[in-house]
């Protein structure tokens, strides 16, 4: 008998093995050529993001399972993967900036990148609980590092290192929990738990409950969200942009297939988990931020928040609630690409500023950016017809459907109270008299902001065909 | 019958002309002036194209006309548009208003032009938008998108209390908005649909009905405003420039009545008869208490705002008889105060262009100086008042009369209003108008110049038409509003049949 033969197929997995490939490749040239080489390697890094993603397209439609089932490429794992990509080939190209300064030239800072964006599409397809772990520890330990990347800054090794040390102790509870499940099912596998998993297996619901913790971690859900301001307000703003992006992508759909593939007889054991969650996550994102005056620490909190609203769709535990997460995590990751970029804009004198109140009269120094920064937010509080509206559309509807009244009244009425943080943003760039000329926006920030900000506001237009693919994709979790 | 969308055109000329203005660069006096040219223009060709829609419109149907329809989004919620005869009356009050707006900007607002008109321009999109939505979600996205550029008009041009007002009036707004979100999304999964004609036909389940009533009670009562979540408005009223404030006192406000108009009565019947008691108090209590409020203001933009929220609750009270007369006289209600109010916050603000201050106490006599001024300032006092042969008179008349038939009481306290309204609107007229010229700063007031007689002199005929021959407007309403009583009516007694054999 063959290796093919066996279930052991390399073709579902060929976007992955091109990107490993190509990592290794750039990392030679990097180590062989020296710190000069940064700004080729990034960008043919991005070039080779741009590639998986078009390979990750083109494979054939349906499900493939391979490698004994430990590896699943169906429409979920397909959406959500072009997502990531796409998440860190962007954020990559805000990263230009930022790798340009001569004490910052480090090459490894794109590799390290792509080894996270590879453990990310291992851990979206991920069919067992041993190719998650991989998946997470290889997404996760590129990110301790990164965060770490702006060597000379205290705040940045600070971020890296409080990150690895709570990544680690979560890594641990999601371990304990996978063992915890294997040893009550004798499988590692999704389909194997699921077979198993009834409410009277008690050893694993303990055990979900502590794989639950490590995902959350990941996410940043309450109550395991205390790392997340202080990464986001440490890491150099690209990184950060990173962080909030493409990583929140694979977990969130971990997160996703995890629950709902391996766990599907049980839904009311971590309905109830996810229902607290949610309620805390958005609870804390809304009145959390309204005290920050750093923008980086606020978009951590709106993080938070925005990860509770997503855990919403997840928490009815329905094919509505899967499309609801999809659509959820594509159009944040749009707005968040999109503030990020005007974050990174925000320069006087070559210096970055990060106040909340630097942004005063930016509708007058730089009326476009203003108005694009204006209507992200305006996005983020999940006002129509901007695209923030039909994210919380469709995880509400799913969790109304669900009969998870309480859940959305107490999300919606937390919105409204995330809705004052967003607007104080806006009367400081609107309404107050402005604070000085920022620099010139690079070009790369721009085209950014531009396609993520016109995304945003044309949402309405175009919002038919994401539904569908949404859609499917969300049909082949069940 | 039409052969291009008529209506879609109408809602989204302004959304061009916004973008007109936009691509018009420049900062310097000829750029301004062109984008307020542009932006009056287009104001002016979207009214005259909903002229079209009244000239064919057949009002003889209660059905909805001018319908378009086309996919959006997935499974039941579509891009659907169309008027019918309570939604086109303030489409039209809507494109109407909007040149006077324009006009009565023209002047008063020297910076950032470009961005104002703009702001305007998206609002009357998102406000006609509103009144011919045919999807609940579509619906909502007009609804709420309207906050936005409302925000920023009270935000960046308003007074000095502009953040605070700007701030409660989006909270407030946003806040009872969400709530009638889930319940659009109890709706769409109870129907499978939110497209508002069929779900009119969709029986409701009892309790989904109380629930989702007190969802939209929420929003509708916020934007109406109604007592006592009405404290939102005088804030907002205040500190918005003189257009902001006339825009939202003639088309924000109706948006709450055209909603109970809309979606409480006709889908749910039997919550709408059990919470009329409640909103009869609430209406009663709004047109007393609001209009004794107004009687101790001190600012001229608040007094009309208090006055406001009293006319509103005429127009809840009409609602909710659910009488023939009721419904009827709030939706006259409604158009006659759009009209009457925009006219009096602008009366205010040409004042207010001259002086910079809105204290009654820092006026007095203009009659001596302001003779036309005085003249059509009266006017629309006596509107305001109710006083027969102006429109005023007939929305109030109609919808007594048609509370009259349901609950005596609550008539009978709301025609306390009508003295309260003559008692504060009058003392305001005199303080303002009448008495010795004494105060120095007054002596050098010039009358109305040939720019604001453009914005008044339009809306006084058309108050004086309305208040003699108001048939144009009940005719246009009248299919559409028999039908909702009627069917109003038959789901009520149905219930009460039901439950006498039981």
């Amino acid at each position: 008998m063959s290796f093919e033969t066996a279930g052991y197929q390399l073709a579902p997995v060929l976007p992955e093995l091109v990107l490993a490939v190509g990592a290794m490749a750039l990392l030679m040239l990097g180590a062989y050529r020296g710190q000069e080489t940064t700004k080729t390697v990034t960008t043919l890094a991005v070039l080779l993001l741009i590639v998986v993603g078009m390979l990750e397209y083109m494979l054939p439609a349906g499900k493939h399972v391979t490698f004994g089932g430990s590896f699943i490429v169906d429409d979920f794992a397909r959406f959500m993967k072009i997502l990531a990509l796409i998440g860190s080939a962007v954020t990559l190209v805000l990263s230009t900036e930022f790798l340009s300064d001569p004490s910052r030239r480090i090459f490894e800072y794109a590799i390290l990148v792509l080894l996270s964006t590879l453990g990310m599409m291992v851990l979206i397809s991920a069919g067992d609980l041993i190719s998650l772990y991989l998946g997470l520890e290889l997404m996760s330990l590129a990110l301790y590092v990164v965060a770490a990347s702006n060597r000379d800054n205290a705040k940045s090794t600070e971020a890296g290192l409080k990150y690895f040390v709570l990544g680690a102790l979560s890594s641990g509870m999601l371990l304990y929990g996978s063992s915890l499940i294997y040893g009550f099912t004798g499988t590692v596998a999704f389909t194997g738990i699921a077979a198993a998993a009834t409410i009277s297996n008690v050893g694993l619901v303990f055990g979900l409950v502590f794989l639950l913790a490590g995902l959350c971690f990941k996410v940043s859900a309450v109550p395991f969200h205390m790392w997340t301001p202080d990464v986001y307000e440490g890491a150099p703003t690209p990184v950060t942009a990173f962080f909030a992006s493409a990583p929140k992508v694979a977990a969130l759909a971990v997160f996703t297939r995890v629950t709902l593939t391996a766990f599907p007889g049980i839904v009311s054991q971590w309905q109830q988990i996810l229902v607290f969650v949610s309620i805390a996550s958005m609870a804390l994102g809304s009145f959390a931020a309204i005290g920050q005056s750093n923008i980086k620490r606020l978009m951590a909190y709106s993080s938070i928040g925005h990860m509770g609203f997503a855990l919403v769709g997840l928490a009815a535990g329905t094919v509505e609630g899967a499309q609801g997460v999809l659509m959820y995590i594509v159009i944040y990751v749009a707005m968040t690409l999109g503030s990020f970029a005007v974050i990174l804009a925000m320069k006087r004198n070559g210096q970055p500023v990060e106040q909340i109140s630097d942004f005063a009269g930016l509708s007058r120094t730089n009326p476009l950016l203003a108005f694009m920064f204006a209507m992200l937010l305006f996005s983020l509080a999940g006002i129509p017809p901007l695209a923030g509206f039909f994210a919380k559309w469709y995880v509400f509807v799913a969790a109304i459907k669900a009969n998870l009244f309480t859940l959305a009244v107490v999300g919606v009425l937390s919105s409204v109270v995330g809705a004052y943080y967003y607007l104080t943003i806006v009367k400081t760039m609107y309404f107050d008299e402005p604070a000085g000329q920022v620099d010139t926006v690079r070009v790369e920030v721009k085209t950014v902001l531009a396609v993520a900000g016109l995304f945003n506001i044309l949402f309405a237009l175009f919002a038919g065909p994401v539904v569908s693919v949404a859609s499917a994709a969300a049909k082949s979790l069940f | 019958m039409t052969t291009w969308p008529i209506l879609s055109v109408t809602t989204f000329l302004p959304l061009v002309g916004a973008l007109i203005v936009y691509l018009s660069r420049g900062d310097d006096e000829a750029a301004r002036r062109n984008s307020r040219w542009i932006a009056l223009w287009t104001t002016l060709i979207t009214f005259a194209v909903s002229v079209i829609l009244v000239m064919r419109f057949d009002a003889s149907s209660a059905d909805f006309q001018f319908v378009e329809k086309a996919n959006w989004l997935a499974t039941g919620i579509t891009y659907h548009m169309g008027v019918d005869g309570i939604s086109l009356p303030l489409v039209i009050l809507t494109t109407a208003i909007m040149p006077f707006c324009i006009i009565a900007s023209w002047k008063a607002i020297t910076n950032r032009v470009r961005e104002y008109m703009m702001a305007f321009l998206i609002l009357e999109t998102l406000m006609i938008g509103t009144f011919s939505a045919l999807d609940l979600v579509l619906f909502y996205l007009f609804f709420e998108g309207g906050l936005i550029p409302m925000f920023l008009i009270i935000g960046v041009w308003g007074g000095p209390r502009r953040v605070y007002a700007s701030f409660k009036f989006f909270l407030y707004t946003l806040l009872g908005s969400v709530l009638m979100l889930l319940a659009i999304m109890a709706l769409y999964w109870n129907g499978g649909t939110t497209d508002i004609p069929t779900l009119m036909h969709t029986a409701v389940p009892r309790s989904l009905q109380t629930w989702a009533w007190l969802a939209f009670f929420a929003s509708f009562a916020v934007k109406m405003p109604m007592w006592p979540v009405h404290t939102w408005l005088p804030d907002a009223h205040v500190e918005a420039p003189t257009a902001g404030s006339v825009v939202l006192a003639a088309i924000m406000l109706k948006m709450g009545g055209y909603g109970f108009l809309r979606f409480s009565l006709p889908m749910f019947p039997l919550a709408s008869h059990d919470f009329a008691p409640l909103m009869f108090t609430l209406s009663a209590i709004a047109i007393i208490y609001t209009s004794l409020v107004a009687l101790m203001q001190e600012d001229m933009k608040k007094l009309i705002a208090y006055s406001s929220v009293a006319h509103m609750g005429f127009v809840t009270m009409g609602i909710f008889a659910g009488t023939m007369q009721g419904v009827a006289g709030g939706v006259f209600q409604m158009i006659s105060h759009g009209i009457v109010s925009g006219a009096l916050f602008l009366c205010v603000g040409i004042v207010y262009d001259r002086m910079h201050t809105r204290d009654i106490a820092a006026y007095g006599g203009l009659v001596n100086r302001m003779p036309l001024y005085a003249l059509t300032f009266m006017v629309f006092t006596m509107a305001n008042v109710g006083l027969p042969g102006t429109s005023g008179f007939v929305g109030e008349f109609m919808t007594l009369l048609g509370t009259f038939k349901v609950s005596i009481p609550t008539a009978f306290f709301a025609t306390f209003g009508v003295i309260l309204s003559a008692c504060y609107a009058l003392w305001l007229y005199r303080k303002v108008v009448f008495g010795a010229l004494v105060k120095p700063s007054l002596m050098s007031m010039k009358d109305l110049t040939f720019r604001e007689g453009l914005t008044l002199f339009p809306l006084i005929a058309l108050t004086i038409l309305f208040g003699i021959y108001p048939k144009p407007v009940l005719d246009m309403s009248a299919a559409s509003v028999q039908q909702l009583v009627n069917n109003y009516n038959t789901a009520v007694t149905a219930v009460k049949a039901a439950a006498l054999l039981q």
